[in-house]
């Protein structure tokens, strides 16, 4: 568990965060120049704030009351950069080994081998970082980082600096990391398809305040805290795997609701996390029939919200969990919708994109 | 080298000490003076700036004399030296003193420039990797600098082995003591019948000054290819 609380004045804003960032990944989510990096460096001990205290697990790493401060190499904390930072005079091997040369003694040391596999890093060991391409050297960096035997993950946008494959390529990795290494890991982002696919929970920061802390489904369904703007706004549902079709869909079960996805990969019986963003779902207030969408939600009206825009943010409850719909104002008047309202959701099949899909290769038909 | 005369011979193997001793001792030197200048926020950095670079602007007989003053056998610190064994007056140990500190300002400039080309975020990427301040900069910074601290070096032996004017000055010109190439060419120059000695060692002059040249590219190279640069 890391506890952070800390203030510091930025040009223009001050930062006072206050969150605590348990075993798995929290996604310290908000648009850029919230403040996301100066939390991130000032856990890592590379940037000391004007107050505030930072401990992780039973160890204080920062209290200014109590005068403490841990310079950045006594705080255990595996740090992967947005651009990689490897080293270029030595070669990948001696990279990844290169914390575990300052590691404690006593330290519980994450075996090389299946670190290495986990990563599918085994046939870069013996070249240099220069030749790497981004997605190799953004997993060596991962690598680097948990073979120094921290207490903790620190990753600052990780994926930034890749293209829209690349990025595909590594957070499969980032999601094994969640899964298969128990530590807190502090994921700066910006993306909500990132906090979608990989955020145990998610703290959402905006000039420098937190402004909601939960878990994923929760905040990525509240349009009003989305820090990226209404497009990324939208749910997250999970779903569980049932079958796969002849015809080329898989069928999803959410909350007892069937959904068709063009087919996934995954074998029926896992657990999937799906995303529909809130400007794909239309809304009916009868059972819409010969339409040719095939998701349909029975839902009811939870509350709409409106902006000084045409739009309006009509959050639906489900049986599938929470949905949202961007719909028009004028929309909502003439469907008399108002909370406790009955209605369907309509999802376009489009809706549900390739890279929001978590773990699948999904595309639209 | 036997189409060198004896006292030709002489001449040259002792510039060739004074430059070997002036380069390698003050590298470690050079290299803090470098990084201080290059990383450090102090006050007085500028003083020290202009410290290390006047050697370079001063005329070479302006620095000589002062060392003579400051080192001199009449001076408090020649004198106290003397006390525990240490000679620069008129001994090659003190021209390879003055060797140093005339080739100290292009040691340091060559060294300050590679380390200003460091990019302290891996050294942080180091620190959060259970790095030390001291470990960050032997595996980290040492290495990436070496093709800098390389070509300071040599720039510096290069320097220490034309060094004339604050040599003379300081130690004199005594064969087989303090007369290095220059001083020896200088002095076979004011003698009549001279010149082919003098032209003798002009040749070896240039044969060492671009043999350190074609070293230091070739090092340097290695160092950065090594480094993962071009």
């Amino acid at each position: 568990m890391l506890e952070v609380d800390l203030v510091q004045q930025l040009p223009g804003f001050t930062l006072d965060v206050r969150f605590q960032a348990p075993t798995g990944v929290t996604v310290l989510f908000g648009g850029s120049g919230a403040g996301k990096t100066t939390v991130v460096n000032a856990v890592a001990g590379l940037h000391r704030p004007e107050s505030g205290r930072v401990a992780l697990h039973d160890r204080v790493l920062f209290d200014l009351e109590r005068g403490i401060w841990l310079p950045p190499h006594r705080r255990r904390i595996g740090y992967i950069f947005q651009e990689g930072r490897l080293f270029p005079h030595l070669n990948v091997r001696q990279n990844l080994l290169f914390g575990r040369w300052f590691a404690p003694k006593g330290a519980a040391r994450d075996d090389f081998d299946r670190i290495i596999a986990m990563l599918g890093i085994a046939p870069l060991l013996e070249r240099r970082p220069t030749g790497l391409s981004g997605g190799e050297k953004q997993r060596v960096a991962i690598g680097r980082a948990l073979l120094s035997a921290p207490d903790m993950i620190l990753a600052d946008e990780p994926l930034a600096a890749l293209d829209a494959a690349r990025k595909e390529e590594i957070l499969p990795y980032f999601e094994r990391l969640r899964d298969e290494v128990k530590i807190p890991v502090l994921y700066v982002s910006h993306s909500a398809a990132e906090v979608a696919r990989l955020a145990t929970s998610v703290v959402v920061l905006k000039d420098g305040r937190v402004q909601r802390q939960g878990s994923a489904a929760e905040v990525l369904g509240d349009a009003q805290v989305m820090p990226t703007g209404v497009r990324a706004a939208g749910a997250l549902l999970e779903a569980r795997l049932l079958r796969h079709h002849p015809d080329g869909l898989s069928e999803l079960s959410a909350g007892g609701i069937s959904l068709f996805l063009p087919q996934v990969p995954q074998a029926p019986g896992c657990l999937l996390r799906l995303r529909i963003l809130a400007q794909d779902v239309i809304l009916s207030r009868q059972k819409p029939e010969g339409l040719s969408a095939l998701n349909i939600l029975p839902a009811e009206v939870e509350n709409i919200r409106s902006g000084s825009g045409p739009g309006a943010m009509v959050s639906l409850k489900t049986d599938a969990g929470r949905v949202l719909a961007r719909i028009t104002r004028r929309s909502a008047q003439a469907l008399e919708l108002a909370p406790g309202s009955h209605c369907y959701a309509v999802v376009k099949s489009v809706a549900i994109a390739r890279s929001d899909v978590s773990g699948s290769a999904a595309a639209a038909p | 080298m036997s189409w060198l005369g004896p006292e030709e011979w002489q001449a040259v193997a002792l510039s060739l000490k004074v430059s070997i001793w002036a380069s390698l001792l003050t590298l470690p030197l050079g290299i803090f003076a470098a990084y201080a200048l290059a990383r450090w926020h102090f006050p007085g950095k500028h003083l020290l700036n202009g410290l290390v670079h006047l050697p370079l602007i001063l005329p070479p007989v302006v620095t000589g004399y002062l060392l003579l003053l400051i080192f001199g056998p009449q001076s408090a610190v020649g004198s106290a030296l003397q006390q525990i064994g240490i000679v620069f007056a008129f001994q090659w140990t003190g021209a390879a003193l003055a060797a140093a500190i005339m080739g100290f300002p292009l040691m340091v400039r060559a060294i300050r420039l590679s380390i200003e080309a460091v990019d302290p975020k891996l050294e942080e990427a180091a620190a959060t990797l259970g790095a030390s301040r001291f470990w960050v900069f032997v595996s980290v910074t040492l290495p990436l600098i070496l093709p800098g601290i390389l070509a300071g070096g040599i720039l510096a032996f290069a320097k220490a082995m034309g060094e004339f004017g604050a040599t003379i000055t300081f130690v004199s010109n005594i064969p087989g003591q303090t007369q290095t190439l220059p001083s020896a060419i200088y002095a076979f120059l004011q003698q009549p019948g001279g010149e082919s000695a003098a032209l003798r060692l002009v040749a070896v002059s240039i044969v060492v000054a671009m043999g350190a040249l074609v070293l230091s590219e070739v090092l340097a190279r290695r160092a950065s290819k090594r480094i993962g640069g071009a």
